[in-house]
Order: structure tokens, then sequence, then C-alpha cells
């Protein structure tokens, strides 16, 4: 597979503190990629190595096959949990010194900031100072910022903190633009519900070691259980309870339903397949649902931290 | 335009749009001129008061020694008693009522002289008079023992000590004082500065760090360049404030003298002259002060300034940036700001005592040598002749300090940046030097 990022058994110690220990993380190309983990886990430091803020103890990242080096910054666009802007700098100015940081032109970086502010509508926010701005236009410009370079590499530490859920959700379908005109994201978050909406592929680091990775649709297929949500429309619910118990494993369920109907959650031994299931429950009743319990990725962050 | 230069950039412009620095500085001149102004008006005021007093004289032996002037103006009384004279006085308003009663001896007379007035009487007036009496009676003293006052008068001997270097090179006491003003006047604006700009880049810090940018600009540059971008751009600041300052001085002493017609600034020469006239006693003091100025080793002077400027004021600052990045807030630097202003004012003070009393003395020579306080004790001894291999020493141990705190600073500043909540102690700054 094509990767974008390829991060080798990368350590990091502050003091006695042991920050990362060997993690190796691929980022496929074009791909959106969730880096999660528990509050402390390792994940901003593994970032920041990314970023060349701070240089691991051991282990090397490649982008696009080489070795990190210090001009690499052009190529990769950072918005980071701790984020902010020079308060009493105007949002004109400071954008535009932000991005020739980055190594745009004067020139290019006017233009780019001018499609861009056309395009979330703050045009008219140039000469404003960022004191005047609330926090949610302050993020905007921000985001702006992140992506005017044109990055292959964009990081997003909690991207949509601070944000209300209309402008969370443009800039989600900006990231989402992004990717499709080509570029690679990291984004790093808790919300397990934005992990399931964009990302393709996570990693899950827990006490500076990385426990988990792959494509999320793998992972979910791993942590399936063979578990259905079953919902039966039967005259003796006793009776249907004793009947399955001697074939399946039952537990609660709590779906809601119109119908006033036994519900469990059913899971299947290996043996056995759903179609056996369905045939054992349709002798019992009249069948109103069935559904397999897909883990979400919530699900798996918890067990999985648990786990260890 | 590179990474620096766009720091540099920002640094400056920020600095100088900001709109405290430019009120304070337009306002920081405007205030001492006004000031200076205020007090040299105030002083014309007070002496423009004339003072009358009475002189009640029983002895009849000091009629002639008092002698009026446009602000005092003594008058004689006649053939009055003195419960008389006080009421006629005390009546008339005047300033006070002398009164030298008649004695056998001038011992006894020098007891008794009474100064009646309302209040207490100013001290300069009292010494004026006493000054007087004293001279008159020592002379009558003198005729009575037989003496003439006029030749004694012409035996005094005055000693006017000639200075010279072994070297044979003329000095003297007028230049001995140039030679502090110039070393002193160097020594504390490299203080003032350093206090000023250093805070300021402190400050600038920690602005980075409680707005979060901070992150952001370093994922595209290096701390270190932050650091120095930072440093340069707000001492660009600091100088370009400094000359704006020196001169609007210049232009608010001109156009308050040409509307007052008062000038600020003849109040010290005043000052200076006399003391100037009390060193060298006499001479074409102008003229003096040009030779004595032209006499100051004033190349050195100008180069060493420089470098003891530069080395001092960038050693410091880029500890007071270490300071920035270690504390959350401005409340927290406390406890860091000691170990910075204590040899400072520590050198200020040798300087100002130690050099002075002896500009070649032990303690003089180590401190400086000391960095920490070399760029201001050095600085105030340059004037008095330096040996050039003491000179050089000193800037290079300076500088390879300078290099030091930078190097230490940066590694500071490289992890304290990142660090939010967290209150910094001094165990905590030497662990980060380890990552």
């Amino acid at each position: 597979m094509d990767n974008l990022l390829v991060a080798t058994n990368v350590s990091k110690s502050f003091g006695e503190f042991r920050a990362l220990n060997d993690v190796s993380i691929s980022v496929p190309r074009g791909s959106v990629f969730g880096l999660l983990g528990p509050n402390g886990a390792g994940k901003t430091t593994f970032i920041r190595i990314i970023n060349q803020i701070t240089m691991p103890d051991t282990g090397t990242v490649f982008l696009d096959g080489e070795a990190l080096k210090p001009d690499d910054i052009r190529h990769i666009g950072y918005l980071p949990e701790e984020r902010g802007l020079y308060k009493s700098m105007k949002v004109g100015e400071q954008a535009l010194y932000l991005s020739q940081l980055k190594g745009l032109s004067k020139q290019e970086a006017k233009k780019r900031l001018k499609y861009w502010f056309d395009r979330l509508e703050i045009g008219d926010w140039w000469n404003k100072k960022i004191q005047e701005l609330s926090k949610g236009m302050a993020q905007k410009i921000q985001f702006v910022v992140t992506v005017l370079h044109e990055p292959k590499l964009l990081i997003f530490d909690e991207p949509f903190s601070g944000f209300d859920p209309i402008n969370a959700n443009l800039i989600k379908d900006e990231i989402l633009r992004l990717r499709d005109n080509g570029a690679t994201v990291i984004f790093s978050t808790h919300r397990m519900e934005s992990v399931e909406e964009m990302c393709d592929h996570i990693a899950l680091i827990h006490e500076s070691n990385k426990i988990l990775d792959g494509k999320l649709l793998d992972i979910k297929r791993a942590y399936r259980s063979n578990t259905y949500e079953v919902g039966l429309i039967a005259e003796d619910h006793t009776a249907v309870e004793n009947s399955l118990k001697e074939h399946f494993k039952l537990l609660p369920s709590d779906f809601k339903t119109i119908n006033d109907e036994f519900q469990r959650n059913i899971r299947i031994p290996e043996s056995a397949s759903a179609n056996d299931l369905v045939n054992f429950l349709t002798q019992k009743g009249q069948l109103t649902h069935f559904v397999e319990v897909v883990p979400s990725a919530n699900d798996i962050f918890i067990q999985t931290v648990q786990n260890n | 335009m590179n990474h620096l230069q766009l720091i540099i950039k920002r640094e400056y412009l920020n600095k100088v749009k900001n709109r405290a620095f430019i009120i304070m500085t337009f306002l920081s001149p405007l205030i001492m001129v006004g000031i200076f102004t205020l007090v040299a008006y105030l002083s014309q005021l007070n002496n423009d008061k004339v003072r009358t007093i009475s002189v009640l004289d029983e002895s009849g032996m000091f009629s002639d020694e008092f002698e009026s002037d446009e602000n005092l103006i003594y008058k004689m009384i006649v053939g009055t008693q003195l419960e008389e004279a006080k009421k006629s006085v005390e009546a008339s308003g005047d300033y006070g009522l002398l009164y030298i009663p008649k004695m056998e001896s001038l011992d006894d007379l020098a007891e008794n002289i009474t100064f009646y007035s309302e209040d207490s009487p100013s001290l300069i007036v009292l010494d004026d008079i006493e000054d007087a009496i004293a001279d008159k009676a020592n002379s009558l003293k003198l005729v009575d023992a037989g003496l003439d006052p006029a030749q004694i008068d012409q035996l005094r001997i005055r000693v006017d000590t000639k200075l010279e270097t072994f070297g044979g090179e003329k000095t003297s006491k007028l230049s001995t004082g140039l030679k502090l003003g110039f070393g002193g006047l160097a020594g504390y604006l490299l203080f003032m500065f350093i206090i000023i700009y250093g805070n300021m880049i402190m400050r600038s810090v920690i602005e980075e760090k409680t707005s979060r940018i901070i992150e952001v600009i370093i994922s595209s540059v290096k701390p270190i360049k932050l650091l120095l971008g930072k440093i340069i751009g707000t001492s660009l600041a600091g100088v370009t404030q400094f000359l704006a300052w020196v001169i609007l001085i210049g232009i608010f002493s001109f156009v308050i003298a040409a509307i007052f017609g008062i000038d600020p600034g003849a109040m010290q020469q005043q000052e200076a002259l006399e003391q100037a006239q009390a060193l060298s006693g006499k001479g074409d003091m102008v003229q003096e002060f040009m030779t004595e100025f032209f006499k100051l080793p004033l190349l050195n002077l100008v180069i060493m300034f420089i470098l003891f400027f530069v080395g001092g004021y960038l050693m410091y600052a880029s500890m007071y940036a270490a300071i920035g990045a270690a504390v959350d807030s401005e409340t927290d630097t406390q406890q860091f700001m000691l170990p910075i202003l204590m040899p400072l004012i520590l050198a200020v003070y040798v300087g100002f005592f130690t050099v002075i009393d002896n500009p070649h003395g032990t303690v003089s020579q180590v401190f400086s040598f000391i960095p920490l306080t070399s760029p201001v004790v050095m600085l105030m001894r340059i004037p008095f002749g330096v040996p050039l291999w003491q000179q050089i020493l000193s800037v290079v141990i300076l500088f390879a300090t300078f290099i030091g705190t930078v190097w230490f600073a940066a590694k500071i500043y490289r992890v304290g940046i990142l660090m939010y909540g967290k209150k910094a102690s001094y165990k905590e700054l030497i662990k980060w030097l380890k990552y």
C-alpha cells in the first residue's frame, strides 16, 4: 500500500517518563487517519515529532519515503489542540505572516487568503483584530491558515473543539473535501462519533504504546462477536427464552421499537451461522427485527484500553 | 524573506505600532522636560521674592559688612531700642530683625547675636549673615592681636594640585569629573535599557504562551530562530524609542525655551558648571571642557560601549526570554527575576561607589570581569584608562557567557513554551535542560 507517512520504532522519553514506546505507524496516502487514545497517551508527543517540534530519541519518521527534514514543514499543515492567534494583530496581517512562515510568497498568500475568506464568508474580517472576534471566528481563521499552503499532510488535533455544530459540520466537510483533492489527514480526537464519520484508518495509542491499528472496517470485523439484535412477536416470552438458551448465548437488549415484543441480543456460537438463528426464530414467532451488532469505535476504544 | 527576517519584522512592527508604546515614546520626554521646566520655573518664582532684613547693630562694628542684593535687602536701624525695633519690624512685615548687642569682648558678642523673625528663617540667609559677621570679627581680632588682615590674606597659600600621569599626560580634576560622567552615563544607560526592554521581551514570550499561538509558530520555525528574532526585533524597537526620546527631549526643550523663556537645561548646566568650577578652580571652562573631552579615549570608548552594550544586553535579554518561557503569567515571574536583578543592581552600586573611589582597585577589577556585572562596571572604568588586554579579556568572557546563556535559554525556551499550566521550579528547569 502507498503510505504518505511512515513512523518506525519511534520512542521518546522526558526524563524518567517514557512518552512513546517503540511506536510504528503507517498512514496511507489519501486517507483520513484517526489517531486515538486516552488523555496523556502520547498522541500529542507523536504529532509534535511529525512536526519536528520534538525530536524522537530513537526511530525515524518518513514522509513520502524520505526521512523528515526541516524543509518538510512546508508540506505539513498542523492545527494543534492548544491553539490561538496574536490577540492584538489584525486578521489579515496575521494570516499573511503565518503563511509566509510556511514558505508562501506574500502575493500568493494574499490570493489564496482571499479565496478562502470568500469561501468561508469571512472576507470582511480582514482588518479586525483577533480580540474583537469570537472564539469560533478565530478558529475559522486558524483553520484557513493551517490549510492555506496546500500541504500534502494535514494534522488536526481536536479540530472541532470550540466550534458550534454548524461550523463543526462546515469544517468537517472542508476536511473531507481536502482529502478528496489529494491531501492525507491525520486526525486526533476523543470524539468517537467523528471518528466513525470520517476515519478510514485508525491507530490507538495507550500508555505510550500503540495497541491497535488498521483499517477501521477491518478492525470492526475483528471485533465482531457474532451477536445479533433480535425482536420477535411471540405468545410466551419465557418459553422462547428457555428454548433459545439451549443453543445460543442471550444478552439483554434495549433497541427502540413500536412493538411489544421479545427483545434480546443473541450471540451465535462459531459452529452456527446467522441463517440457523433466523430459521430457529421464525419457528417460534414473527421476526420483526434482526440486525448484526457492529462494534462502534467507542466500544472498540473502551474495550481495548480496558484490556490493556 | 527568510524566517528570521519575518520574525524580526513582525516583532519590531508589533512593538512600534503598539498604542502604549507610541504614547510612552511621546509622553516620557514630555513629562521629563515638563518636570525640569516646572522645577526651573518654581525655583525662579521662589527667588523672585525680595526679603528685607533690618539690622540693629548696637556694637557699631558691622554696619558696612552687609551688602544688599536684588533678593535680599539689609536695612540699618539706628538709635532705637531693641523692643521698639522688634515691634516696628514685625508691623512692617519685613523678613526679620538681626540684633547685634554691644559687648566687651568679641567672643561674648559672637555668642549673643539674635535673629528675630515671624517663622524659622532660611538656613542659606542665616549662613550668609553668620559668614559676614565671622569675617569681620576675625579681622577685628587680628587687629587686636596687632596683625594686619590684608597682610595675612596675602600670606595665605592656595593649593592647586596639578595632575599628571607617569606617561606625562596632564589631567585635571575636571577630566576626572568628565570621565565619571561618561562612565556613569554609559553604565546607567545599559542598566535602564536591559530592564525596560528585557521585560518587554519577557512579556512578549508570555503573550505567545497565553494566546496559545506558540505551537502554531514553532511548527513552522525553529524555536531558536523565534527566540533570536524576538530579541533582535524588540531591541531594534528599543533603540528606536531611545533615539526618539533623545530627539524629542531636544525638540521639547527648544520649544519650551522659546515659548516660556525658561531653559530647562540651564539649571543642570549651571550646577555642572559650578561643580566643575569647584573642581578646577579657575580657567576658561568651555575651552578646558573641550580639550579634556578630546583627551578621553573616544574611539576606545565608542567601540567598547557598543561591544559591552550589545553583549550585556543580549545576555540579559536571553535570560528574560527564558523566564518568560518558564512561566504561565507575569505574576509568576517574581521568583526568577531576583537572580537577574541582583547582579544588575550590584553592578550599578559597585560602579557608582567603588569605581568612583578607585577605578583600578581590586573590587572594581574583579567585577569588571564577571560577565553579569562587567558590562556596567567595565563601561564605567574604561574612561579612566583600562589596559587593552583587560578590556579584550572581559569582552571575550562576556561573549562566551552570552553564547552560554543563549544555549541555556534556548533549551528552557524550547521545552517551556509547550508547557502549560505547570508552575516551573528551579529543579524543573534543570530537568528541562536534559530533555
